[in-house]
């Protein structure tokens, strides 16, 4: 590693004051570390953000629940709010990592975590995310684990998390707060397609920090999967993930949630084929046509034509599996 | 914070690469130590305080060979810098056994041969030592899924299962019992 200086500011507007154009904010640092060992990153500064006042899990005015950017994978995986109001995210959290990881990672970081694409993390290659400008050798190289959705000629990187497949299912909303003061997004809204800035993962501007992960009142407790593909039984990054809940009256859906991981440089959702649902019976034909309109103008690279069938095949099961009930 | 406050806090943060004062508690012994910033954990245990129980594998968190228990949990110290850990109580694989008495997990690995080589083992045994504390996993299929961060390239699996299974009622009956 490069070296670095090092501060751990005990409040949020001091670390804000303390980030300049060198430095990275750091909490569990399971993927920044990673990356400054490779010297893909090579901030000048770190500022330690664990002292900060950002651990707990509350009750917000509308009855969900606001989460505190600092709360490590694992406590939120495993809180019985959580657990019991949201499980879907309680299983996409651990469908991720390890759980020497998850006890490590943070909330805030899961969102900010960068993808695993092997040019990105190869700096003798060119990358445009890594170094914008110099190419992206995924397009015409080795690209099975790369994006069939939303990709730009610039980038066809996915984002790697499970957690934030699940927040997108759930209209999750992120807190931020920094040098212009606070915001509030959806997550949706939060990371961004490559375009032609592949380098922007998502929205932050300098010095933002993330403080919290906010969830609405409905959490599809009854009726919520999540179904992650990948090359190994565990600890490996999803080829295609699907987040998949419904409410349901009856064997009629009321409404429905999917959003898919491990296909774009975001959590990938899509209103219309969310449409498709409502009303209908909970049946294959439904699902196969909410499917086929998420997938909708996906386009192929050389290696990963198999993740458009992969996918219509794991959204099918993934919503079959919520019709049926929560698998708790 | 005014600007003049901010200038000076910006101008103290980029004053260049510092040791930092830490004091750990490993293994029960209370460490006072000066550490670089960028010192993970785990070169932290191996190259200055000369505990090489905990290994060094693929230094990118990916095998789990360098796992230890910080405050009780268990983490993969080659993705921590020390420098955050100031006040923190670590047990590595040398602080497990009490006296000349090995740690049940540590009775459980002679007894299924849990093992070729033996570089995986300290993480190994460690990461099912915080799994015995989480209390998650009972099914063999449970235990297989919550010691996933730990990789064996000699293939020593099924013993590891073996033995982390037969060993999990000992250390549930110990928590009890606190």
């Amino acid at each position: 590693m490069t070296p670095f200086s090092y501060q751990r500011p005990e409040r949020i507007d001091q670390a804000i004051a303390l980030h300049g154009p060198q430095s990275r904010y750091i909490a569990g640092g399971t993927n920044l570390l990673d990356l400054m060992k490779e010297n893909v990153l090579q901030p000048g500064q770190l500022i330690d953000i664990n002292g900060l006042p950002l651990r707990e899990i509350e009750q917000t005015a509308e009855g969900g629940l606001r989460i505190g950017a600092l709360v490590s994978n694992a406590d939120l995986a495993w809180h019985p709010q959580i657990e019991q109001r949201y499980p879907l995210l309680s299983k996409a959290i651990l469908a991720g990592a390890s759980p020497q990881l998850r006890n490590m990672a943070s909330t805030g970081g899961n969102l900010l975590q960068r993808t695993r694409c092997y040019y990105f993390y190869d700096t003798a290659t060119p990358c445009n995310k890594r170094e914008p400008g110099s190419g992206c050798s995924a397009r015409d190289g080795r690209n099975r684990i790369h994006a069939i959705l939303g990709a730009s000629e610039h980038c066809v990187a996915v984002h790697p998390s499970d957690m934030c497949v699940a927040l997108a299912a759930l209209d999750a909303r992120v807190h931020v707060e920094g040098p212009h003061g606070k915001r509030r997004l959806e997550l949706v809204d939060f990371h961004r397609l490559p375009g032609d800035q592949p380098q922007q993962d998502n929205v932050l501007v300098e010095g933002e920090l993330i403080t919290a992960i906010e969830l609405p009142v409905e959490g599809f407790a009854s009726h919520c999967a999540y179904l992650k593909v990948r090359d190994r039984a565990s600890y490996a990054f999803a080829l295609v993930s699907v987040a998949a809940a419904l409410e349901m009256d009856g064997d009629i859906i009321r409404r429905g949630r999917i959003a898919l991981g491990g296909v774009a440089h975001k959590p990938w959702r899509l209103e219309e084929a969310e449409e498709l649902l409502s009303g209908k019976r909970a049946e294959s034909e439904c699902f196969a046509a909410a499917a086929d309109r998420l997938l909708q103008g996906a386009q192929p690279l050389a290696d990963n034509a198999f993740k458009i069938d992969l996918a219509r095949r794991a959204i099918v099961r993934a919503l079959t599996e919520a019709a049926g009930g929560t698998v708790r | 914070m005014d600007l003049a406050t901010s200038n000076e806090a910006r101008a103290s943060a980029t004053s260049g690469p510092e040791s930092v004062a830490i004091s750990l508690i490993i293994n029960g012994k209370l460490r006072h130590m000066s550490v670089e910033p960028w010192v993970t954990l785990l070169d932290l245990l191996r190259e200055r305080e000369d505990l090489t129980g905990t290994k060094k594998g693929c230094d990118h968190g990916q095998c789990g060979a360098c796992t230890v228990l910080l405050d009780g949990r268990r983490i993969n110290s080659c993705l921590t810098l020390a420098v955050m850990h100031d006040g923190a109580s670590l047990t590595t694989i040398e602080g497990l056994a009490s006296d000349a008495t090995l740690h049940p997990l540590q009775a459980a690995f002679v007894k299924h041969d849990a093992f070729q080589c033996g570089y995986c083992t300290p993480g190994q045994i460690c990461s099912a030592a915080g799994l015995a504390a989480e209390n998650r996993a009972s099914s063999r299929d449970e235990i297989r899924e919550h010691m996933s961060g730990n990789l064996c390239r000699c293939g020593a699996y099924p013993n590891i299962l073996a033995a982390i299974e037969d060993a999990l009622p000992t250390l549930r009956g110990q928590e009890g019992a606190q």
